[in-house]
C-alpha cells in the first residue's frame, strides 16, 4: 500500500494520520479537509473555548508535527467526488488525488428543524471555530439566550452563558433533557441542575419558528403550541446529520451514516470509515454511530492496526461520553440502548450513579464529579449482574476483585 | 518559563509554556512524544500520565481529587511521583520543572 487519502481534517481523521505513521506505515498520507486550519478539538468550543477565547490551545498538534510526520495536510480543500473505479478522490479544483485507501472521515454537521427564520441575524449555531468565534463575540452584548434543544452543545452552552449572566431559555422538543443518551434518573438530575443555575428549561415544547423584530434580526421563537420564547441570540442544538453524502454518490451504501463492517471497512475494501459518519455494528448486532471523540479516535486507531499491521479482529471499544455543565462532568461508559433494569446508587450530597443493565449485563453507567466510578465502569461493561450485586454495585471493588 | 521532558529513551526536550497553561499543552503544542492528551484536558482519559522528577515533586505538588482514580487506569505503572500532566499548571515557581514521560500512555 503506497498512498493513503483521508478525507476529514477533525480529530478523527487527524487521529487516522498519526496512527498510520504509529503504526509504522511508509507511505504516502494525504489529508484533505473543508475546514480552514489544522486540526483541532471540537469538544471545547462549547465549555473552555468560550471562557477563554484561546483558539491556539485548541490545536490537536502543531505544524511541525504534519511536517516530520510527512502527513501533507490540504485545508480549505473541497471534495466533490469519489471515483471508485480509479481508485481517486476528486476536489473541487477538479484535481484527482489517486489513493490504494481511502478513509472516510467527514463527520457530521447540524441539522436544524426546517422551521421559518433560521436565517435571521442574530440566529446561531455550534459546531466549528467559526460558528464559536461567532458566539463569543456576541455573548456580551447578549441579554438573554434562546436555547434550542436540551442535548450536550445546547445545555453545555446553556451553563456557560449563565455563568456569563446572560438569562438562558431552554427549549427541548422531547419531555426530558438528553433523552437520546441519557436515563430519565440522571436526565432529572441534570433539570434540577440546570434551573438552579437560573435557566429556564420548557420540556415538551418543539419549536415552530424563529421570530424577528422590525429590524430582521432574531427576537426569540415561537413554539408549536403558539408560546413565544423572547431572546436576542437564538442558539439552534438540535442534533446532527452525517456527512455521508460523497460516499452515498460514489455508491456506497448509507443508512444514518455510511455502513461499514466490524473492521470498519465499506463494502469496497479500498475504502474504510470512521467517527460521527460512520454506522458500525454496535454491541447489540444493531447498526449504531456514535458522536463522540472516543469512536473517531478508537476508529481511527483500529483501521491502522488493520491497515498496516493485518490485523482482522472485530472492533468493540467500549463507548464513553462526556459532557461539562456548569460544576457537573457527566460521565457515560457503554450504550444505553435496550437497557431494561436501572440501578440508581444515592451518592451523598452528590448527582447520582445509574447503572443500566440489558439481559442482566451491565450495558451502561452514567456519573457526575465520580471519576474513579467512571473509570472502573469502562473495564466492567458487560459484567454479569449478579457478579456486581455480590459488590453491593460497587464498581471499583468488582473491579479489583475480578483483576 | 522552560519545561523539560525526558522520554522514556533518556531523550530530552526542552520547551517553552506559558503561564496557566498546562504541562499537558505544553506538550502537545510543541509536539512532544509521549503525551497523547486525548480528551483535552477534561481528566477523562489517563493519556498525559507523568512523573515528576524528585527535586520537583514538592513545588509541583501532589496528586488532585480524581486523579489518582484516573492514573488506576493509566497504562504505565503508577508512582509516588505519578501525576496526570493536564492537572499541573505552570506558574513562577514551576520554571524549569523537570517532567518524565512514561513508556506508553495506551
Amino acid at each position: 500500500m503506497q498512498r493513503i487519502v483521508i478525507i476529514g481534517t477533525g480529530q478523527g481523521g487527524q487521529q487516522m494520520a498519526a496512527s498510520l505513521r504509529q503504526e509504522g506505515f511508509q507511505g504516502e498520507i494525504l489529508m484533505l479537509g473543508e475546514e480552514p486550519g489544522l486540526p483541532y478539538q471540537r469538544p471545547p468550543l462549547s465549555k473552555a473555548y468560550m471562557a477563554n477565547g484561546n483558539a491556539a490551545a485548541l490545536l490537536l498538534k502543531p505544524a511541525s508535527f504534519y511536517e516530520r510526520s510527512a502527513i501533507v495536510l490540504r485545508d480549505g480543500v473541497r471534495v466533490a467526488a469519489i471515483d471508485r473505479a480509479a481508485r481517486e478522490v476528486v476536489t473541487g479544483d477538479g484535481a484527482r488525488h489517486p489513493y490504494d485507501h481511502l478513509v472516510i472521515a467527514t463527520g457530521a454537521r447540524n441539522a436544524p428543524p426546517p422551521i421559518p427564520g433560521l436565517d435571521a441575524p442574530g440566529v446561531v449555531e455550534l459546531r466549528n471555530l467559526a460558528d464559536a468565534e461567532r458566539i463569543r463575540r456576541r455573548l456580551a452584548a447578549t441579554r438573554h439566550a434562546v436555547v434550542v434543544g436540551g442535548g450536550f452543545i445546547g445545555l453545555e452552552f446553556a451553563a456557560m452563558a449563565r455563568a456569563a449572566g446572560v438569562a438562558v431559555t431552554v427549549v427541548e422538543a422531547a419531555p426530558r433533557l438528553m433523552s437520546r443518551a441519557l436515563s430519565p434518573e440522571m436526565a432529572d438530575w441534570f433539570l434540577t441542575l440546570h434551573r438552579e443555575m437560573g435557566s429556564q428549561v420548557l420540556l415538551d415544547a418543539p419549536v415552530a419558528g424563529v421570530l424577528a423584530g422590525a429590524d430582521g434580526r432574531a427576537s426569540g421563537v415561537v413554539l408549536a403550541d403558539g408560546r413565544e420564547v423572547s431572546g436576542d441570540l437564538v442558539l439552534m442544538a438540535t442534533g446532527v446529520r452525517p456527512n455521508s453524502e460523497l460516499a452515498e454518490a460514489a455508491g456506497l451504501a448509507c443508512a444514518n451514516g455510511i455502513l461499514v463492517d466490524a473492521t470498519l471497512a465499506t463494502a469496497d475494501p479500498a475504502i474504510s470509515a470512521l467517527g460521527d459518519v460512520a454506522t458500525f455494528p454496535g454491541p447489540l448486532g444493531r447498526p449504531v454511530r456514535l458522536e463522540s471523540v472516543q469512536a473517531a479516535v478508537d476508529h481511527a486507531r483500529h483501521i491502522a492496526r488493520r491497515l498496516v499491521g493485518g490485523a482482522s479482529a472485530p472492533y468493540a471499544a467500549v463507548p464513553w461520553f462526556w459532557s461539562d455543565q456548569g460544576k457537573a462532568k457527566l460521565q457515560i461508559a457503554g450504550l444505553l440502548t435496550g437497557a431494561d433494569r436501572t440501578v440508581v446508587l444515592p451518592q451523598p450530597e452528590a448527582a447520582p450513579v445509574v447503572l443500566l443493565f440489558r439481559d442482566s449485563r451491565l450495558a451502561a453507567v452514567e456519573t457526575v464529579n465520580a471519576a474513579g466510578i467512571h473509570m472502573a465502569a469502562r473495564r466492567m461493561i458487560g459484567c454479569p449482574l449478579a457478579q456486581l450485586e455480590a459488590h453491593g454495585f460497587d464498581l471499583r471493588a468488582a473491579m479489583k476483585a475480578a483483576a | 518559563m522552560k519545561i523539560t521532558f525526558i522520554a522514556a529513551d533518556g531523550s530530552e526536550t526542552l520547551v517553552d509554556a506559558a503561564e496557566g497553561e498546562s504541562v499537558m499543552q505544553a506538550a502537545v503544542q510543541n509536539d512532544v512524544d509521549g503525551i497523547i492528551g486525548e480528551c483535552g484536558g477534561s481528566m477523562m482519559c489517563a493519556t498525559c500520565h507523568c512523573y515528576v522528577d524528585d527535586g520537583w515533586t514538592e513545588a509541583v505538588g501532589g496528586q488532585q481529587d480524581g486523579e489518582s482514580d484516573l492514573l488506576d487506569c493509566a497504562a504505565s505503572e503508577v508512582r509516588p511521583s505519578s501525576r496526570l500532566s493536564c492537572q499541573i499548571r505552570m506558574r513562577a515557581e514551576l520554571d524549569g520543572v523537570v517532567i518524565h514521560l512514561p513508556e506508553s500512555q495506551l
